[in-house]
């Protein structure tokens, strides 16, 4: 029987429903429309419900900065430059299919960012309120879905019904509810699981635009590392730190922060962030009007762009709580002043409950790694 | 039992020789070889003292260089050796201001001497010794000299805290006349108002050890505790902090 370490080092052959090729055959051979998304307050229901794909685009390598930079100015997030480099030099495969993008104005320099994307393939802006908490702030946001249910209707020339939107709901739902399955092994102590494998399952099934695939994928997985597990094949040690990653999206060129800490004795337990947990912890409300159900937990998501932003404490001290969490680490992008105004509000949140908390600014160059690496270890010694 | 602890700074790398208490301490520059200048201090503190690789029990590498080390039983960041070797030196040490050549980072202890936070500056030279040395540089001075080179309360304004852009305000002040210690002064100030960035981050906590290359300058400690308005402790063994730290880590491991 494989050990859990061939178990993920098996998902890099898995290609199934997955990546540019599979994308490249529904566009080619099945005639789908693709929908371009960035972030996790677009409503993945509405488009699936219009028989289009979604996919999240390329937006985490420094590969495509410096062009970038032609445009947008140096002292901007590199989620926002690479994003915007890769659409102009045509690099992400994704993006390339792209009908259309959705985006929403979450920070500045994201919805500016848009203005110049439009002229490369069109943008379709969804109106973001800045706080999630009165009554009328889900009204504009609902009305904002509407708005996007009518323009793919019109762009595609299909109709969103009632039906279809609940069917995508589930099938969504559902996927949420698998990856939860996975990544909450970690709840596990000692670990099962690395962060870096989490983040590698969650993105996997992300990329798999056949949902069934996805899910029975990451069930098997669930299944099988649990079995080794139970079987006794422990490969963290019941004494490293385990630590919870919060902060902003991370991605490939990211993941040395997680590896920072995992190589220097640490477990990372649990992703907070947009690319981790954020997106599959609320599910949808299968009981409610599926517009209002949608817009409901999308509006809820907890990031900084909102204010105030009770919601990200919240979750985060119940990860803490439930992940047994020894030690924060926040992973701030260089020019996110949305997260990096909110260090102080998390670390002092923590300070409550005695939670150690770092915050570390990087960007997507490696030349940080040394320093990263200090740090990171230095906190782990300290816990 | 004999301990070590080596500390390899990107300037200084200082080995510290341990058994029940310091008994040997060594400097050298660590050069561009840090991996060489950490065996080459290892071997000093065993060739001074007349001991064998095998009367050492443990040996800890600590500090930028920590990591390029082959002889080390074992690795710690400089923040915790920092922490336990400030502690060492006086048990009443709750926050710790280190600046080297490099870096500089202030580090906070609780009553039984563990960190509880800390906070680095490694990204620009801005509040280090590698300022320092930029600006002291211009005035056509040596940072040795720098206490003989201030010589009264008057200081130039420098208001650039990137090394680069300073030393050419530096220059213009030169030409306009204003004298060596002024400017001299101005720049002391101009690391101390980084540092105070740094420790406005952390719950500062009294007593207040000064360590790193820096800490050898009476006027900058002087300064420092004029601003903090506490006494800044330093001592002649405060260079050496990493490295006992690191020593005393090798002696708790076993
Ligand atoms: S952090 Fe906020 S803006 Fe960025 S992807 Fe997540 S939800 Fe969107
Ligand atoms: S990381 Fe921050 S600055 Fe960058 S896109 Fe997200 S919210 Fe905006």
């Amino acid at each position: 029987m494989k050990s859990i370490e061939e178990i993920f080092n098996n998902l890099d052959g898995e290609l199934k429903g997955h990546g540019p090729v599979a994308m490249k055959n529904l566009v080619e051979k099945e005639g789908k429309n693709v929908v371009g998304t960035y972030c996790v307050f677009t409503p993945y229901e509405v488009i699936s419900a219009a028989d289009a794909v979604p996919v999240t685009l390329c937006s985490t390598s420094n590969d495509t900065i410096d062009e970038a930079e032609k445009d947008l100015p140096r002292n901007l997030c590199p989620l926002i430059k690479s994003s915007y480099g890769f659409a102009i030099t045509d690099k992400c495969p994704y993006f390339h299919f792209a009908d259309i993008i959705v985006g929403e104005t979450t920070c500045d320099g994201k919805k500016k960012m848009y203005e110049y994307l439009d002229e490369v393939t069109p943008v379709h802006v969804m109106q973001l309120p800045q706080s999630s908490q009165r009554e009328a702030d889900f009204n504009f946001w609902k009305n904002e879905v509407v708005l996007l249910k009518e323009r793919l209707e019109e762009k595609f020339k299909t109709e969103i019904t009632e039906e279809r939107l609940e069917k995508e709901i589930k099938i969504k739902n559902e996927e949420r509810n698998t990856l939860k399955e996975f990544y909450e092994l970690a709840k596990l102590n000692p670990s099962p699981i690395y962060g870096t494998e989490i983040f590698k399952v969650i993105n996997r099934s992300n990329y798999t635009f056949d949902k069934e695939i996805a899910n029975q994928r990451t069930m098997k997985i669930t299944e099988e590392v649990l079995a080794k597990y139970n079987q006794g094949e422990k490969r963290i040690s019941k004494d490293a730190p385990r630590i919870l990653v919060t902060g902003c999206p991370m991605g490939a060129a990211t993941l040395k922060v997680i590896e920072a800490i995992e190589n220097n004795g640490g477990s990372v337990v649990c992703l907070e962030n947009c690319t981790g947990l954020k997106p599959n912890e609320e599910t949808v409300d299968q009981d409610k009007n599926p517009i209002d159900a949608i817009a409901e937990k999308y509006l809820n998501t907890p990031c900084s762009c909102m204010s105030p932003n009770d919601n990200r404490v919240e979750l985060i001290n119940r990860l803490v709580e439930e992940y047994q969490v020894d030690g924060v680490v926040d992973m701030i992008l260089q020019a996110c002043h949305t997260y990096n105004v909110e260090t102080k509000r998390i670390k002092d949140e923590l300070k409550e409950s005695n939670t150690p908390y770092i915050n570390i600014e990087t960007d997507y160059s490696q030349s940080d790694k040394g320093q990263l690496g200090t740090r990171l270890t230095a906190f782990l010694e300290m816990l | 039992m004999y301990y070590i602890g080596i500390d390899i700074g990107s300037v200084g790398c200082k080995g510290v020789l341990f058994k029940n208490q310091i008994v040997d301490k060594k400097v050298l520059p660590t050069g561009w070889n840090p991996q060489k200048s950490g065996e080459q201090t290892l071997n000093y503190l065993l060739e001074a003292n007349n001991l064998k690789a095998k009367d050492i029990k443990g040996v800890v590498a600590t500090g930028y260089g920590r990591v390029s080390q082959r002889f080390a039983d074992k690795t710690v960041t400089e923040i915790t050796c920092h922490g336990k070797g400030g502690y060492y030196l006086n048990r009443e040490i709750r926050t710790i201001i280190d600046i080297g050549g490099q870096d500089s980072k202030v580090i906070s202890l609780n009553d039984a001497g563990d960190v509880i936070d800390f906070v680095m500056n490694d990204k620009c030279a801005a509040g280090t010794g590698k300022f320092l040395e930029m600006t002291i540089n211009s005035l056509e001075e040596q940072i040795d000299n720098l206490d003989n080179l201030v010589k009264d309360d008057k200081k130039a304004k420098i208001s650039s805290m990137c090394a680069v852009f300073a030393e050419s305000e530096i220059i213009s002040l030169l030409a306009d006349g204003v004298s060596k210690s002024e400017i001299a002064g101005g720049i002391i100030d101009s690391i101390i108002d980084r540092i105070n960035i740094l420790l406005s981050k952390i719950t500062f906590q009294e007593k207040v050890l000064f360590t790193g290359g820096l800490a050898q300058s009476e006027v900058i400690k002087n300064e420092l505790s004029k601003k903090l308005q506490t006494e800044v402790f330093s001592y002649s063994n405060s260079q050496f902090a990493g490295a006992i730290g690191a020593a005393l880590i090798s002696k708790d491991m076993l």
